[in-house]
């Protein structure tokens, strides 16, 4: 466990394997809510809130649950009702807590139980640090920091395109491009500038 | 008979689930490099379908409204798990290609979309059917996408040489291409539809 890795965690999750622009996960929101920045920016909060809070959950679930008993198979199921579960956990005690805060998220909170990036990080974090059923060294600080940090990336690429889309709004769009398809090209042209950034090596 | 055929045909065409209801859309493109992964993900999402549609139109009679989503997601992962724990065994290499995309099948909005929307509704056959269309739609559409993508990013299909001499466009295999190919399909698709009206 050093410092360099949890760098070379945050520069891959964030820019070179960005959860949306390079894995594909999460995609539905990323094209359905980034017509407006606020929106779009609470969503993400969201989602990355929610990303790093499964993380920590599912690992110990992992962890504590699953490889005592040799139940590794049951990870897919387990997973999806944990973050289920969550989800709704958080939606209640935001609601008591904080009813601004609730406000602000509104729906997206619910939307996320089955975002794909949430489940996604959570399998990846098991398939990535945990070698022959046994965590890696640190593997605890790895989850929480890589699932937060695909949150960040999340964060970022939702942010430039509701940017983009929000300048776009006047422009004189072909008919059969408008919405979904020319949200999918901006999204290519935008994974396309980040292909740049696997030129970085550690 | 008549009417199994057609909740068979429209997963197809009129409802496809990739290009018309764009759902799923993650795995489509995350998959689609070439095409033996595409069939490998296609046939894995349509057991999935098939399976969870017959099981949920089973037993749709004893599930309470109110939880019925949480059983839905159970009923879901245990086929996904089946389908898991299959490819592991039977074709590793295609479980490493498709990687974390296979336990990503149970989030895909098409299999808890027709179950909600269609199997916990209808009878046995028509949810067998339905699933199946939806599956071979899926099937389909990610064969079409992943054939744009590996002949135009490697000159090849199913690994064999199309042109001598061609220069492949590495882009279309990259993250990027796929956007780019999936935007544009959706807006041909678009066109279609708008001059048929």
């Amino acid at each position: 466990m050093n410092i360099q890795q949890f760098l070379g965690i945050f520069i891959s999750s964030v820019f070179i394997y960005n959860v949306i622009l390079s894995r594909f996960l999460g995609l539905c929101p990323f094209v359905a809510i980034s017509k407006d920045t606020r929106q779009a920016f609470a969503m993400s909060a969201a989602v990355t809130f929610v990303i790093t809070a499964s993380s920590v959950v599912t690992w110990f679930i992992y962890r504590f649950l699953l490889l005592p008993f040799n139940l590794a198979y049951l990870r897919t199921l387990s997973f999806v009702l944990v973050i289920a579960a969550l989800v709704q956990l958080i939606e209640m005690v935001i609601k008591k807590a904080s009813p601004v805060l609730y406000r602000a998220f509104g729906i997206y909170l619910t939307l996320i139980t089955t975002n794909c990036a949430v489940l996604g990080a959570a399998v990846l974090n098991v398939d990535m640090f945990f070698a022959n059923g046994k965590p890696v060294p640190g593997s605890f600080y790895y989850s929480l920091f890589q699932g937060f940090c695909m949150g960040l990336g999340y964060t970022l690429a939702m942010l430039i395109m509701s940017g983009i889309r929000e300048r776009l709004e006047f422009c004189n769009v072909p008919k059969a491009m408008r919405d979904f398809p020319l949200a999918f090209v901006i999204a290519s042209v935008l994974s396309l500038s980040f292909m740049g950034f696997s030129g970085f090596k550690f | 008979m008549k009417k199994l055929v057609k909740e068979f045909t429209k997963g197809i065409i009129k409802e496809n689930p990739t290009f018309v209801l764009a759902l799923g859309l993650c795995p489509t493109l995350a998959v689609s490099v070439s095409v033996a992964n595409a069939i490998g993900m296609g046939v894995a999402a349509t057991f999935v379908l098939l399976g969870s549609s017959v099981i949920i139109s089973l037993v749709k009679g004893f599930i309470p409204g109110k939880i019925r989503i949480p059983c839905f997601i159970v009923i879901i992962a245990t086929f996904v798990t089946i389908t898991e724990l299959c490819l592991k065994a039977y074709s590793p290499v295609l479980d490493r290609a498709l990687g974390i995309y296979v336990p990503l099948i149970v989030v895909n909005c098409i299999v808890l979309g027709r179950a909600e929307a269609f199997a916990c509704r209808n009878n046995l056959a028509s949810a067998f059917f339905d699933g199946l269309g939806m599956g071979v739609g899926f099937t389909l559409a990610l064969i079409l996408i992943s054939a744009i993508r590996e002949v135009l990013g490697s000159g090849k299909i199913l690994g064999h040489t199309l042109v001598n001499g061609f220069e492949p466009v590495f882009v279309f295999g990259m993250p990027s291409g796929a956007l780019l190919v999936i935007g544009l399909l959706l807006g041909l698709f678009n066109l279609i539809k708008n001059r048929k009206t």
